[in-house]
């Protein structure tokens, strides 16, 4: 981990005393007919690879979706896998175009590390999963336990706030990596694993006896990841952030993967300027006229991409919860495209 | 007809011109000036540009951050320490965590790599064969699988807290780790510290005079006993007059862990023992290089005065082993230390987990930490080297040229 680190920060210093003309992310995409994108290590549902080799999840289709619009080939990603410690760096320094690694969006992370949130693609809040057999209920009858967490992370410091809050006690043992987090809590170093909700039902099925673990039903705090691009490309900055509201628009106008190329031929004067047939929206953003068709052809709307992910049509059957469209109960609402 | 006296040669000046220009002369001095000038420009273009580029960006950068409040807990600090302190604070934690890692770590890689040198050279077969096997296994594998062997071994061997081995109800064995009860200083603690220094000082005292007794007049004293009676008598006498200078704070199990008393990590057991074992195996290595360097002639001469088989080894061998010893070990010292980095793979809180690795990625500021961290390493390992030197230098002039 160390060494990693080290090359990023060397990276860093090189990357910066050469750079940069940052303004240029789109040309240098097209130019290299590739994007360069940041996801996770392995968390099922978000950023993993089958059993093909190829990157599946939620995160994932967010970077494939900014491909299809850009190259017009959902393919043509170069997926760097990052540790939670390693991964502002790896966007600091130009190694990646994009970081799209289930990353919680807060006030010290927008102002301080030169990057910005494009927007949330989920809404996600921390909690915690324990042994079935310790016969807990309430994260509040956690005081003295022992938990296992994921170094680098915002979890972190809600754990310390939570019991602090709650007047409790408790060991931290901390490690580099997820994987080696959810190997400790397995091999009964810790009472509890802590990390987001999401996060604890995907890593719940890497566990031997998945059914022997219980997820509390506490949700302490509030996690909204997204994805986050370098300062200083305000271009790149707005094909990231409209990205994904073109997938949740798309749901929202029942617009499908199946469906798109009749509904782009739609009179509608709201369906003519998403899809390009009227206006210059694509052009604007300095992407093509049918950039929309684009993305839900390659990963299809925002609902059907949490279906197939996380939701229920996959083996992590989260519900929709807060993730729903706004006019559906839930909180997700992209601005209009016009 | 005056004869002048003749004129020393320049050979101040001739000196400077050798050392600063070499073999070309006053021309290659220049050569070097603009060497230094350039690598210094280099240098300083490169600190610039990065500066200037991570305002552009507006990344945030310098050293503020480190009064900043932390907001997460360590499992091991040494030092009072809770999230509501900053990140110096940090710091320090993972810093003592890493020294203190090094230093037990040190002590007992020393320990084992002599004795498995000396079994090594024994002539028991069996004994040189087993200690050759341990070396040859430990140091061909890499480090990070033993720590991780160690980690997972141990926390498979060990039960649960509610089913922890017990020793007298007071020392418990779990996968938490080792927990034991805790000593708190009583009113008669400060007396008893005090009466067990003076008992060890007259014992030192004792046994210099003993010792000159012996080179004076080839009188042997035996001080054993009364080093014995200052040691145990003198700390026994103020224990009954002041009270007993510490009580015990006896662990018991509440919830989901134990309450009271003091407890050893199974991270810190497990990076320990990897640590030591490793080392131990290069240092065996070097020892026995070091004893076979000393002449063969040496041993016969010592046992031919008399001296018994130990006597003649810590006597006449080791004082001159260790001067072939020494630099290599120094040197083993300074990897320990290093490697000692590898902790954050089973979440061991060292300075390169809670520092280069937490406060990193919470605050973002890589090079200033990453930069803070580095500086850290070598200055420990420059001061581990004086040590050693010094220790050598020592050596030498009590052996003489």
């Amino acid at each position: 981990m160390k060494r990693v680190s080290l090359v990023f920060t060397l990276a860093v210093a090189v990357g910066l005393s050469t750079q940069v003309a940052t303004a240029q992310t789109l040309k240098t995409i097209k130019d290299r007919g590739m994007l360069s994108c940041g996801v996770g290590q392995g968390l099922p549902g978000f950023s993993s690879p089958d059993d093909k080799g190829n990157w599946t999840g939620l995160d994932v289709d967010v970077c494939r979706a900014v491909a299809a619009a850009i190259l017009n080939d959902a393919t043509k990603v170069k997926f760097v896998p990052l540790s939670a410690k390693d991964r502002f760096t790896a966007l600091q320094s130009g190694e990646i175009d994009v970081l799209s690694r289930n990353t919680t969006w807060t006030l010290s992370r927008d102002t301080s590390l030169g990057a910005n949130f494009t927007g949330v693609t989920y809404y996600d809040g921390q909690g915690f999963m324990v042994k079935k057999s310790l016969k807990v209920n309430s994260a509040l009858e956690l005081n003295s336990a022992s938990v296992c967490v994921q170094t680098g992370t915002t979890t972190e410091q809600n754990l310390a706030d939570y019991f602090k809050g709650n007047n409790m006690k408790y060991e931290v043992i901390a490690f580099a990596t997820n994987d080696e987090a959810v190997k400790a809590y397995e091999s009964g170093r810790c009472d509890v694993f802590t990390t987001d909700v999401s996060g604890l039902y995907s890593d719940r099925l890497k566990l031997s006896n998945p059914a022997d673990h219980a997820v509390l039903p506490e949700v302490i705090s509030k996690e909204p990841l997204g994805p986050m691009v370098r300062h200083g490309d305000d271009q790149w900055f707005d094909i990231v952030k409209w990205t994904l509201y073109a997938m949740i628009t798309a749901e929202e106008l029942g617009v499908t993967q199946k469906n798109v190329d009749d509904m782009a031929k739609s009179d509608k004067p709201e369906m003519k300027r998403v899809f390009g047939a009227d206006g210059n929206l694509g052009e604007q953003l300095g992407l093509t006229k049918d950039w929309v068709s684009r993305i839900v052809k390659a990963v299809g709307n925002y609902g059907e991409s949490f279906d197939r992910n996380v939701g229920a049509g996959s083996k992590l059957g989260i519900a929709r919860g807060l993730n729903q469209l706004w006019n559906k109960g839930g909180i997700q609402y992209a601005p209009p495209i016009r | 007809m005056a004869v002048e006296p003749r004129k020393p040669p320049p050979q101040f000046v001739a000196k400077l011109q050798r050392a600063l220009g070499g073999r070309a002369g006053w021309g290659g001095f220049v050569v070097q000036i603009l060497f230094v000038a350039a690598l210094a420009w280099i240098a300083y273009e490169i600190v610039a540009n990065a500066r200037a580029n991570l305002q552009a960006q507006r990344i945030t950068a310098g050293f503020g951050f480190l009064a900043n409040t932390a907001g997460f807990d360590v499992s091991q600090n040494l030092i009072p320490y809770s999230g509501s302190d900053t990140y110096t604070r940090v710091f320090l934690v993972g810093l003592m965590n890493t020294l203190l890692v090094s230093v037990i770590g040190i002590f007992f890689a020393t320990l084992i790599g002599f004795l498995v040198a000396l079994g090594r050279l024994s002539p028991n077969w069996l004994l040189a064969r087993i200690c050759g096997g341990y070396v040859e296994l430990v140091r061909n594998l890499p480090l990070l699988f033993q720590i991780l062997f160690w980690y997972l071994a141990v926390l498979a061997a060990l039960p649960n807290p509610r089913q922890s081995i017990s020793v007298f109800d007071a020392f418990f064995l779990s996968n938490r780790g080792l927990v034991v009860p805790k000593p708190i200083g009583n009113p008669g603690f400060e007396p008893f510290a005090i009466a067990i220094l003076i008992a060890v000082v007259a014992a030192l005292l004792l046994r210099n005079y003993a010792r000159r007794q012996l080179f004076e007049s080839g009188s042997l004293i035996r001080i054993w006993p009364y080093v014995l009676g200052l040691l145990i008598g003198l700390p026994l006498v103020t224990a009954l007059i002041f009270g007993a200078p510490v009580t015990f704070e006896v662990p018991a199990l509440k919830g989901f862990n134990f309450a009271g008393g003091s407890r050893v990590i199974p991270e810190f057991v497990a990076l320990t023992v990897a640590l030591s074992t490793y080392t131990a195996a290069f240092i065996a290595e070097i020892v026995r290089a070091g004893i076979l360097s000393v002449h063969k002639g040496q041993v016969e001469a010592g046992s031919s005065l008399g001296l018994l088989r130990g006597s003649v080894l810590r006597l006449i061998v080791m004082p001159q082993a260790l001067r072939v010893i020494l630099p290599p070990l120094t040197n083993q010292y300074l990897n320990l230390t290093k490697n000692s980095s590898l902790a954050v793979g089973i979440g061991y809180p060292d300075l390169v987990s809670v520092f280069a690795g937490t406060t990193l990625s919470q605050t973002g500021q890589a090079i200033e930490i990453i930069g803070i961290t580095m500086g850290v390493y070598l200055l420990i390992s420059l001061v581990t080297s004086a040590i050693m030197s010094f220790y050598g230098w020592r050596l030498g002039r009590s052996l003489g040229p």
